[in-house]
């Protein structure tokens, strides 16, 4: 059953206003403390009449009081959110599917690469790890994270703010800009990995999200960097209707993305027929 | 296990007795086909017909669905928030739900009703129904039920077995579900220890009646990889059409959609059947497919029953071996045949 939330907030998060970030407050303060979500997980939005979608969590668990998703606009449920309004009605159903591994990744380096609009769940891991409460539960956090444009980066504010810390080292880069001030990348993800992520060791986990294209060409960049396939772990996505595993169309093999996913190490995935 | 005799003379006057206090199910003619429906007024169940069109699963799972209802009318309180509709789960009791039939629904089970969460209108609806099953003493030619875990005498997933004898009914009373509705139907001569022995012959007669054999003692060793690619995929899926009427007509398949209509202010939240036949099931919203390809569909559904599925529940294949979809397949795609493929697969090293 969807708890109600109400649209608290919505900003126009790309220059070409296909992304939208909206902000939800729970209507009954119980359904907050039920969401109690970890950075990864996604959760299904309910617009009664239209349908459901499921997207992933773009705020931190340490972020109280609201949650937030960023939407691009592509099909039926997502056009009729993005032209809904301040103060509207509408459910969510979640948390949903499992997070990123942060047993794991205690006392670890984590290496975070993210492209185009695929940044959302890991801009929650990355406030979650800033978090003072978490930050010295890890050893360096490294970000390489690209779009097309300047403009098509999201949470500009943000990356810009995280630029200036000294406990984390960001890589933006875009695709191309004719802006002569761009003082950051240029060039494709897979390439600025290659350049400027650290090398693998032991304790260095690389966390992957973002478009096929994306994350085919960076898997043997990180491998070149001497990354094992338990090092990579990877956020997919996959057509969903149930979120609970019992609609049966997000399987890979026996996987399900929706329960025993989203994330995957590669060495898992590997084991998979890969049908993502 | 109590066995209780029931003359067919007073059958037809039991089952309305019964339709006082269940819904009752059973196999009727609905224009050319078979299939398993309501009964409707004093409508009787007819328990002759062995293999019908479609399986029972519709009196758990219906075709459609309501799930959540809202309004979005503004000025109503409480609107845009989703309710759970409102479905009548009293007692129903199905009528000569053959045993493979019964041991489908036993393994569909295991997808609904799981430790992390349990689907409310599925389970609601599975712990209403009273399975009366009725044995097979005369196998279709299509039946390979004994390959595939069941067999025309099995009682999994069953509450009573009914064994035709002709003159009589012999009743297997096999839970508690099945004694409260043999009470309500006002059965209740015991058999006698000759009339048990009866049905032990019909079982065997019937087991040896089936003469398809399916093989599948070495799917589960064999590597799930291995099976994916195979190279005989692009053959088995070389006719098939997508037509989705072997998803349809199984009684194991239980992929579901949902969608939202709206009509004036009141909106429903339902859901349908779905097949993995269907190019649409797995389209992302990108315009990616990962099972864009009708081979991968159709690798996709005997992969899900005869390998997936063993692998994760480790509860035999999930596939009764009804053959509806043998039977029913526009061009002859044959599982039995598949499953033997899959079964003395050796990848080339």
């Amino acid at each position: 059953m969807p708890y109600p939330v109400r649209i608290d907030d919505i900003e126009v998060a790309t220059e070409d206003r296909s992304l939208k970030t909206f902000t939800f407050t729970f209507l009954n303060p119980d359904d907050e403390v039920a969401f109690d979500h970890k950075a990864g997980q996604f959760a299904m939005l309910s617009i009664p009449g239209k349908g459901e979608i499921p997207i992933g969590i773009a705020s931190s668990p340490t972020e109280k009081g609201f949650v937030k998703f960023t939407v691009f606009r592509t099909g039926v449920v997502t056009k009729a959110l993005h032209n809904m309004a301040v103060g509207d009605i509408m459910g969510i159903r979640g948390p949903m599917g499992n997070w990123y591994p942060w047993d794991t990744l205690k006392g670890k380096n984590v290496v975070i690469i993210g492209g185009g609009f695929a940044f959302t769940t890991l801009r929650a891991s990355i406030v979650y790890m800033l978090d003072p409460a978490n930050r010295a539960n890890f050893g360096s956090i490294d970000v390489v994270y690209g779009a097309r444009s300047p403009g098509m980066l999201l949470y500009r504010d943000e990356l810009f703010e995280w630029e200036k810390r000294d406990d984390i080292n960001m890589h933006i880069t875009v695709d191309g800009c004719d802006d002569p001030d761009w003082a950051y990348n240029v060039g494709f993800v897979p390439t600025i990995v290659e350049q400027k992520a650290p090398k693998a060791d032991e304790d260095t986990f690389a966390i992957v999200c973002g478009p096929p294209i994306m994350i085919k060409f960076t898997q043997p960049a990180l491998q070149s960097l001497g990354y094992g396939e338990n090092q990579i772990i990877m956020s997919l996505e996959n057509r969903m209707k149930c979120g609970i595993g019992m609609c049966g169309r997000c399987n890979i093999g026996k996987e399900l993305v929706c329960k025993d996913g989203p994330v995957f190490t590669l060495e898992a995935l590997n084991k998979t027929p890969r049908e993502y | 296990m109590k066995v209780i005799k029931i003359d067919k003379n007073q059958w037809t006057q039991g089952v309305d007795a019964a339709r006082k206090s269940y819904q009752l199910f059973g196999p009727v003619k609905i224009k050319e086909n078979y299939c398993f429906a309501p009964l409707q007024g004093t409508q009787q169940p007819d328990m002759n017909v062995v293999d019908t069109v479609l399986s029972p699963k519709s009196a758990v799972f219906p075709q459609t669905e309501k799930l959540l209802s809202a309004t979005l009318d503004a000025s109503k309180p409480a609107h845009h928030l989703m309710k759970r509709a409102d479905t009548d789960y009293s007692p129903r009791a199905v009528i000569g739900i053959r045993p493979f039939d019964a041991r489908a629904i036993d393994l569909v089970k295991l997808n609904f009703d799981t430790k992390e969460y349990r689907d409310p209108y599925w389970c609601d609806a599975h712990d209403a129904t009273t399975f009366v099953g009725l044995a097979v003493n005369t196998p279709s030619q299509f039946d390979f039920s004994t390959s595939m875990g069941s067999g025309p005498f099995d009682e999994k997933g069953l509450d009573v077995l009914l064994v035709d004898t002709d003159s009589a009914y012999l009743a297997k009373v096999i839970t508690e579900k099945g004694q409260a509705f043999m009470a309500c139907a006002g059965f209740d001569q015991e058999a006698t220890p000759d009339d048990v022995q009866k049905i032990e012959a019909l079982k065997k007669t019937a087991e040896q009646a089936i003469t398809t054999k399916v093989d599948t003692d070495n799917l589960k060793e064999k590597s799930l990889l291995d099976l994916h690619q195979a190279p005989f995929w692009d053959d088995v899926a070389f006719s098939c059409i997508n037509c989705g009427t072997c998803t349809f007509v199984c009684p194991t398949c239980w992929c579901f959609d949902i969608q939202d209509e709206t009509k004036g202010n009141d909106t429903i939240r339902f859901r349908n059947w779905d097949s993995c036949m269907s190019p649409l099931f797995t389209l992302h919203g990108s315009g990616h497919n990962p099972r864009g390809e009708k081979t991968q569909r159709v690798r996709q559904r005997f992969m899900h029953k005869l390998k997936y599925f063993l692998d994760k529940y480790d509860q035999g294949t999930m596939c009764v071996g009804c053959g509806r979809c043998v039977k029913s397949c526009p061009v002859n795609i044959d599982i039995r045949e598949v499953c033997n493929l899959m079964n003395a697969y050796e990848p080339q090293k």
